[in-house]
């Protein structure tokens, strides 16, 4: 077992190190983007070396470094939190292509602070992934908020201070005001906050307690966008796109319902989180939630704002699902966080790549566009249809366990926001792929363009291939997921 | 002592004992009016100077709280004589730790008198209301 | 053996050097006799704490000879040593980082001066910590006090006079104060020495003299402490001092007064008596919280950032006294713990503040603008020490404020964990405005170029910065003796 828990600590370190050689190469750019890339290639490796020892049902574990009696900063490797890891190593190499391209592509100021705030970002999301207990998950939790925050302002100008003013006031105030009282709470509670399958707090605490403890959770982790603590991620679409797909797919938004679908089975027990009924508003929060941003996302003509709000739909899906806390639907939350992640990084690659090449923002110029980048275009279609949950796209799949599993219960609710989101997100999709492909360009652009840069184009063209090669062999991350519930 | 033994008929003991009260503690009635008179001239005076007589009128009364009881009527210094241990002598602590304060005292006096002339040189005024509002606190 | 004596020498050989250094008057000996006595001393400090750690069995010193109650006890226990240390630590740092800043803040032929009144004004304050008795402290009290008003009035501003004097009034009414309470307890026990005064305290607590003088003594602590509303003299004198006084009083100054106050309520009137009987616990907890939430408005308000800093430690201060209020076990090692924290974050941060300050010439908001660009090593440190402040996991505010909260749910206190929480939105609030100045807006056109500031001070204040993150990690130190200061203090009360 020793072993593997020094690669633990390697897929932490290796990210954190990593910046460290950024941030020590700012002059030389060329340098600065190998170790960028080489970093990103050594944590792929790591992460997925530990993969077959957590298929076959190991947990590997780092001993536990005590801050206080009884807080511990603790590594262990759990079935979901190896989906998590592999989910951000394998889009951190596509995403830092694809950065190579779009901000040289841009001219952008303050790369190397760029790049050195994104590797400690991806260092926090494994530590993150790998948290053996609350304090840990939480500690890592925040420094992901902090280290994200100047990649939000990156641009420097008003509009990227006040975005950012929203991103880190809305983030920071719910984990400490909500989040940091709940793991103080479970701490006192259940004496300690290790994750433990099937629970750790009680099962004969007060149900106002649960309730209690519950809304503090979900709201409390501001990453997952429940409404109403989902604006800062709108807010968020300032910065440059990479950083986008960082908040949206590898990342931020993941740590934010991965944490909640972990707390729910590891910290409440899907047993009591199903049984008492002091938590079932979670559904219909979050179901409230997927609605309503899918019609407000149906009113965007910014495209990144439209992909923004069908995020925060996305979201409360996997929470929907978390909270129905069968087995079925744990399976579904997990499956659906893996097909969002290359779904939603691949729109917002094929966004950045037309803003990139033609500088445009609103889905009303889009007309046209598609015969002049069609591997961007093909892409996006790949990721609107995994969004829309069409085979053969990985979004299929999530949504197969998820509806299975509302069936399973004969919960009507879920069904009926099933049905209307999937109805909705067609809406908001399909006109665009209509425009893009179909309408001619009603006005010859400013500037002749083609394709955006090459490593733009690849790095799309790989998660568009990975959209649909994860609804072909889906066995990796399915069987974790079912690890994930025994 | 018959008036305080309370056996002398006919008497109004209720109105000695009061009396008693009052005169028996006239030096911590004269202790608490300094403490009052000191604090009040510093709330409410503006000119600096007269703070800080106040504030020494408020030292003032630290003296006579400590002295006081430290004081026996009739007795000496306490100084060991041949042949004559059984004196009657006050209590020497309070003497030394007042004489202790009343340097702490004039340090202070010596050190906010200082203060106030370079106030004067600085704002041409000694008046709190006229430094204070002057220029920007902030 | 040296170790008995060293008590004495802590305390006597700053006395001794800062009349030296008076005498001396040149800046580099008396800056270097400076350094090596503070250094000398928290060696020694740090040596005590070992010993007592080790042994169990607190240090006694007997002045002149004279054995306790009768003559002057000087004491080291767990408590005492822990402070001990802190105040050395942060005196010896403080003169390592303010050679520049007292060299461009203080005129010519006064530097050999400061430092007198320096290490005077650190004598006092150890004396203070040191002393086991209740009028001793008074007269250290008054030594530290009226060396800190000479030093706050040796800023460059003339609002550093009036503000001095301000603090000498509130100052010595607050030390007058506490000799009167003193003096009423003195008067129906007889004896000063404080561990005595407990036990004869005992049975006539509840005696109308001696609650009188608990008031007396609790109230003018008060005003040394700054507990909101008595704080009034504060913000002022820290943020027109001198950058290295202000750094060291921030760090040290109201700590000491608050050693005493835990003293006064734990051991010398008692757990049971001052904390169960009487409203004492009530009253502060108020005052406490009133403090966190009117010091942090405050201090979103204001345009001098040395100023925002004081107000934000009179919301910190309030943390500490909280964790009084909370009067169990962990509240109280959480306040003990954030004296120590807090002395390690406030000081960082009033550092690097006096390091812009010598750079640009003023503390004001508006002229920081884009200066982390310039001095991004300066406002690094700025926002790691926020992040401190705030309370981020691994930072040392985090752990003071998992001691109080945990404190406050053991006491069954949710809405205290609820406005602790809330709280620090406020510190993102007036941190964030620093941080949001000096690195989204340019510096205006036609400003003079800047760099760092010189390296003792920027590397003084990164050794604290990094301490902050050191100890958010590695509490063993922290906590370990905090702990068991804890039970020293609780335990002298059951």
């Amino acid at each position: 077992m020793s072993d593997l828990s020094l690669f633990i600590i390697a897929a932490i370190l290796i990210p954190a190190v990593g910046a460290a050689f950024v941030a020590s190469s700012g002059s030389k750019p060329n340098v600065r983007e190998a170790y960028t890339l080489v970093t990103a290639a050594l944590l792929f490796v790591v992460v997925f070396l530990l993969v077959p020892s957590v298929m076959q049902g190991a947990r590997p574990a780092t001993e536990g470094f005590d801050i206080l009696p009884g807080l511990t900063v603790r590594f262990v490797i759990e079935p979901l939190g190896m989906i998590f890891a592999m989910i951000a190593s394998t889009l951190w190499i596509v995403n830092s292509i694809y950065s190579v391209g779009y901000m040289r592509g841009n001219n952008e100021k303050n790369q190397t602070i760029f790049y050195t705030c994104f590797a400690i970002a991806i260092a926090s999301t494994m530590g993150i992934a790998f948290a053996g207990n609350l304090f840990t998950l939480f500690l890592f939790y925040e420094v992901l908020t902090l280290s994200t925050y100047p990649l939000v302002t990156h641009k420097g100008n008003d509009d990227a201070k006040a975005g950012g003013r929203m991103y880190l006031g809305i983030l920071l105030t719910t984990s400490v005001v909500f989040l940091l009282p709940a793991v103080i709470g479970t701490y006192y509670v259940a004496g300690t906050g290790d994750f433990t399958a099937g629970g750790i707090i009680p099962a004969d605490e007060s149900p106002f307690l649960i309730s209690a403890l519950s809304v503090l959770f979900i709201y409390g982790i501001g990453k997952a966008a429940v409404m109403p603590v989902h604006r800062w991620l709108p807010a968020a679409m300032v910065a440059p796109t990479p950083v986008s797909a960082l908040l949206h797919a590898v990342a931020v938004v993941k740590a934010g319902v991965f944490s909640v679908v972990k707390i729910i089975v590891y910290v409440f027990g899907i047993d009591l989180f199903s049984g008492s009924g002091s938590t079932d508003w979670v559904v219909y929060a979050a179901g409230f939630t997927v609605l309503v941003a899918s019609i407000i996302a149906l009113g965007q003509d910014n495209l990144k704002r439209r992909l923004a709000y069908s995020t925060v739909s996305q979201l409360s899906y996997v929470v929907l699902a978390a909270a129905m806390a069968t087995p079925l639907a744990i399976i579904g939350a997990a499956m659906h966080i893996t097909a969002h992640a290359f779904g939603k990084i691949t729109l917002f690659f094929a966004a950045g790549s037309i803003y990139t090449a033609a500088h445009k923002t609103e889905i009303s110029q889009l007309n046209g566009i598609g015969k002049r980048m069609p591997f961007t275009m093909a892409a996006f279609t790949i990721g609107a249809l995994s969004m829309i949950g069409v085979p053969p796209t990985a979004g299929f799949l999530g949504k197969w366990y998820i509806l299975s599993a509302a069936m399973e219960i004969q919960d009507w609710f879920v069904l009926f926001v099933i049905f209307v989101s999937t109805l909705l997100n067609t809406g908001y999709f399909v006109p665009i792929i209509y425009r893009a492909f179909f309408k001619t360009e009603d006005v010859a652009p400013s500037h002749e363009h083609g394709e955006a840069p090459w490593p733009v184009v690849l790095a799309l063209s790989l998660t568009a291939l990975g959209t649909l090669s994860l609804f072909l062999f889906p066995e990796v991350p399915l069987t974790l997921a079912k690890a994930l519930v025994g | 002592m018959p008036l305080l033994a309370g056996d002398v008929e006919g008497m109004d003991m209720e109105g000695l004992n009061e009396l008693a009260f009052v005169l028996g503690g006239v030096n911590h009635w004269i202790t608490v009016f300094l403490i009052m008179a000191g604090l009040y001239i510093i709330v409410s005076r503006s000119n600096m100077i007269k703070k800080l007589v106040g504030l020494s009128i408020f030292q003032t009364s630290v003296y006579l709280l400590y002295v006081s009881p430290g004081k026996i009527i009739g007795g000496t210094a306490p100084i060991i004589i041949e042949g004559a241990e059984d004196q009657l002598y006050s209590n020497p602590l309070p003497h030394v730790l007042i004489l202790t304060a009343i340097v702490v005292g004039v340090a202070t006096l010596a050190l906010g008198l200082a203060l106030v002339v370079r106030v004067n040189e600085a704002y041409g005024s000694i008046e709190e209301d006229e430094v204070y509002s002057d220029g920007d606190w902030n | 053996m040296l170790i008995d004596q060293f008590p004495a020498i802590v305390v006597a050989a700053p006395l001794v050097v800062a009349a030296l250094c008076a005498i001396i008057r040149r800046e580099t000996a008396c800056w270097l006799l400076a350094l090596v006595v503070a250094f000398l001393s928290f060696v020694g400090s740090a040596t005590m704490l070992g010993q007592i750690q080790e042994y169990g069995e607190p240090l006694s010193y007997k002045m002149g000879g004279w054995a306790p109650p009768a003559g002057i006890e000087l004491r080291v226990d767990l408590l005492s040593g822990y402070l001990l240390v802190l105040v050395s630590l942060i005196a010896s740092a403080v003169l390592i980082y303010g050679r520049h800043s007292v060299r461009s803040e203080i005129k010519k032929g006064l530097r050999g001066l400061y430092y007198a009144m320096y290490l005077l004004c650190m004598c006092g304050l150890l004396g203070i910590v040191i002393t086991g008795d209740a009028f001793n402290a008074f007269v250290f009290m008054e030594i530290s006090s009226l060396s800190m008003y000479t030093l706050i009035a040796l800023g460059k501003d003339r609002r550093a006079l009036a503000a001095s004097y301000q603090y000498l009034i509130m100052g010595t009414i607050g030390a007058t104060m506490y000799v009167i309470g003193v003096g009423l307890l003195f008067t129906i026990t007889g004896t000063l020495n404080l561990v005595d005064m407990a036990d004869r305290l005992g049975p006539i607590m509840d005696t109308p003299a001696a609650i009188a003088g608990m008031a007396f003594v609790v109230v003018g602590l008060s005003l040394k402490i700054a507990l909101f509303p008595l704080h009034l003299w504060l913000p002022n004198a820290y943020a027109f001092a001198p950058s290295a006084v202000t750094a060291f009083l921030a760090a040290t100054a109201t700590k000491v007064s608050i050693y005493l106050l835990m003293r006064f309520i734990y051991s010398v009137f008692g757990f049971g008596f001052a904390i169960e009987q009487t409203l004492i616990p009530e009253v502060i907890m108020v005052l406490s919280l009133v403090a966190i939430f009117a010091g942090s408005f405050s201090a979103i308000f204001q345009e001098n950032v040395k100023r925002m800093l004081a107000y934000s430690s009179v919301a910190q201060i309030g943390y500490i006294t909280l964790g009084i209020a909370l009067a169990n076990a962990t509240g109280l090692t959480g306040s003990l713990v954030h004296i120590f924290n807090h002395a390690v974050m406030k000081g960082a941060l009033f550092m690097l503040v006096g390091g812009i300050a010598l750079q640009i010439g003023t503390v004001r908001l508006s002229d920081m603008a884009g200066v982390g660009k310039v001095m991004p090593l300066t406002m690094f440190g700025f926002v790691l020490g926020g992040f401190s402040m705030l309370g981020v996991p691994g930072t040392v505010g985090f752990v003071s404020k998992w001691y109080l909260a945990i404190g406050a749910l053991e006491n069954g206190w949710w809405w205290v964990v609820a406005l602790l929480m809330l709280s620090s939105l406020l510190v993102l609030a007036y941190m964030g405005r620093v941080i949001e100045v000096a690195f989204f807006r340019e510096r205006p056109e036609g400003a003079a170029a800047l760099k760092e500031a010189p390296k003792s001070m920027v590397m003084t204040a990164w050794v604290f910065i990094l301490a902050c993150i050191y100890l958010g990690f590695d509490t063993s130190f922290t906590v370990g003796v905090a702990e068991q200061a804890v039970d020293v203090l609780m335990g002298g009360a059951q």
